[in-house]
């Protein structure tokens, strides 16, 4: 329809179907929500830019001009560009699955036990607690580590390479070396409570959302506490578990300050978790490398981050395909 | 299979409230009872007393008797979890668990107490118990598929079909097709009255038209107001109950001048 400039008011509210107070908030609003989801999308788009604009001169000089130009890579000693990626790649993931497998059991043990099984008002100060954990800043479980947790647990680990040493995990270090306990071992064991809160605070929400409905189903069939929630909260929340997991995960990856001050670094490719020198993440070294880099040796160290820049989005792809598996039988429908 | 159930003074506390007062009452063996009521009177409440599910929720417990064959449900030596695997129920919602294909929703009871099921009996059973939740035909199929993929009125013969398969002494009831349309409802309705040759059965329903329709015995249960507890008026059989009853408030209630 057409409105005139000269028509007056009564005539253009003639149409009572016209605009609305809220039209013009509305748009507004939707203009601000779009926006912020195309923010996301750019700025992960730069990031990725930026990450291969910089590797790019480390990636296609040759390994021996990057050896002469870069001090911290070694071709001669094994220690290439690409090697080195490859040992921090391993020693991150390594220090992050020991995170994970010992963080993930408990946190889900923690988070059941404040879901379904304390008492209403333990539970409210047992997830406060739990919350809490997680504003520690990482230089203060790094400190801590170092401290506290290292000392205490470096006996344990002359017990584990004494009787389980035939197990290559738990090798003792050889002859000379002495146990400092500054191994990947105490890193993974930091990293893991690092990440306990996040988890648990997660599997904790999607336990609690759990409808009353399965969970009444499953006891009014005769099932014990136990076995209801295998029945109806662990498939409800098996994609939350898996997530909150994989959150945990993504964080143990990018952790640098805590590693860093615990491990004593190295770069090897050995299961060996119990002996110094032998690991070191990606972010550790970045950070360790960085300050007295020159042009190409920044250079090299955005290529590591690229590194885990990839792993990390592997991970998160690798967990939507274990969430959307299932996504038929999940409690969502 | 079937058992009689004998209530004697029963009081029903959510913590210090009591929500249900001094109910006496006797459940007959291969008949149906119906309880019917204006909300809030307590017979949901009073149902899931007879299976013990009224205390999973926080501050639940009750004082008195419920004698299932003269076994006392809230002795001593009585274990809550071995209760419910006799006394089956069918809730309101058709809850069965998204994760579980048909059959294995149908198995899920079954599994609790036998850990190993052969396959072929475990075809036999998903195949009784459907059939006699008169399933069978529709899913027959689709066994595979999840439980949640069906309709709403299947997925309570589903739940009907689940809480057989454990061959209960009784089972409860509470409102099974207020969410269902009319064609469901008289698909379970009829269901029902198969069923009773070999179950107890208990039904807390709003509809009074299905009371008279399935029911052999009906109580009518009341509150006097908000915040008091609700009672049993009357129990007779449920033709005497909607022809003739005893008491002003049940004829009141189900001639619809209630309230």
């Amino acid at each position: 329809m057409t409105t005139t400039p000269s028509s007056t008011d009564s005539q253009s509210a003639g149409n009572d179907y016209g605009t609305h107070p809220g039209a013009r908030a509305n748009g507004i609003f939707k203009g601000l929500s779009t926006g912020a989801g195309v923010l996301i999308l750019v700025t992960l788009a730069a990031v990725a830019t930026f990450l291969l604009v910089e590797a790019w001169p480390a990636f296609v000089s040759s390994s021996e001009d990057l050896g002469q130009e870069v001090s911290f890579i070694k071709p001669e000693d094994g220690q290439s560009l690409m090697e080195t990626i490859g040992f921090l790649v391993y020693g991150t993931v390594l220090m992050s699955v020991i995170a994970l497998v010992i963080a993930t059991p408990i946190s889900i043990g923690i988070a059941l036990f404040i879901s379904h099984y304390a008492p209403r008002r333990l539970a409210q100060t047992l997830g406060y607690l739990i919350d809490l954990l997680a504003a520690v800043p990482s230089v203060v479980y790094g400190l801590w580590g170092v401290a506290v947790l290292v000392p205490f647990l470096n006996p344990f680990y002359q017990f584990l390479a004494d009787y389980l040493g035939f197990i290559p995990l738990f090798a003792a270090p050889e002859s000379g070396e002495i146990f400092t306990g500054r191994v990947a071992m105490s890193a993974g064991i930091v990293l893991a409570i690092m990440i306990l809160p996040i988890i648990t605070a997660i599997t904790r929400e999607v336990f609690l959302q759990t409808p009353v409905l399965h969970e009444e189903a499953a006891l009014a069939m005769g099932a014990t506490r136990w076995e209801m929630i295998r029945m109806a909260v662990f498939p409800f929340a098996r994609s939350g578990m898996v997530g909150a997991t994989m959150l945990g995960l993504g964080r143990a990856l990018g952790e640098t300050m805590a590693v860093l001050m615990i491990i004593s670094p190295g770069l090897t490719l050995s299961p060996y978790i119990l002996q110094p020198n032998q690991h070191n993440t990606v972010a550790g070294y970045i950070a360790l490398q960085f300050p007295e880099a020159n042009a190409m040796g920044v250079s090299s160290l955005v290529a590591m981050g690229l590194a885990l820049f990839v792993i990390t989005l592997l991970v998160n792809m690798l967990a939507r395909w274990v969430v959307s598996r299932r996504s038929e039988y999940s409690g969502a429908n | 299979m079937s058992k009689r159930i004998d209530i004697n003074n029963l009081n029903v506390y959510y913590s210090q409230f009591l929500a249900v007062e001094d109910v006496s009452l006797s459940i007959e063996p291969k008949a149906v009872t119906a309880f019917i009521g204006p909300s809030g009177c307590g017979k949901s409440t009073f149902l899931r007393t007879l299976n013990r599910m009224h205390e999973v929720i926080p501050g639940g417990r009750v004082e008195g008797e419920v004698l299932i064959d003269g076994v006392d449900l809230y002795g001593k030596d009585v274990d809550p979890v071995t209760v419910r695997r006799h006394v089956g129920m069918v809730f309101q919602r058709p809850n069965p668990f998204p994760t579980m294909s048909i059959a294995e929703n149908v198995l899920a009871g079954y599994r609790l107490n036998n850990k190993r099921v052969s396959n072929s009996d475990a075809e036999d059973l998903v195949e009784s118990s459907l059939r006699g939740a008169n399933l069978w035909d529709e899913v027959k199929d689709r066994l595979n598929k999840p439980g949640s993929s069906l309709s709403g009125g299947q997925q309570q013969r589903l739940c009907i079909a689940r809480a057989i398969a454990i061959k209960p002494d009784v089972l409860l009831m509470d409102e099974p097709c207020s969410a269902l349309d009319p064609i469901s409802t008289l698909a379970i309705e009829d269901l029902i009255t198969d069923l009773k040759d070999q179950y107890t059965i208990v039904i807390v329903t709003h509809n009074m038209q299905q009371a008279a329709r399935v029911s052999d015995t009906t109580a009518f249960f009341n509150i006097a107001g908000t915040g008091k507890p609700g009672k049993l008026i009357e129990m007779n059989d449920t033709t005497t109950m909607f022809s003739t009853p005893s008491e002003k408030a049940t004829e009141d209630y189900i001639s619809g001048r209630f309230g």
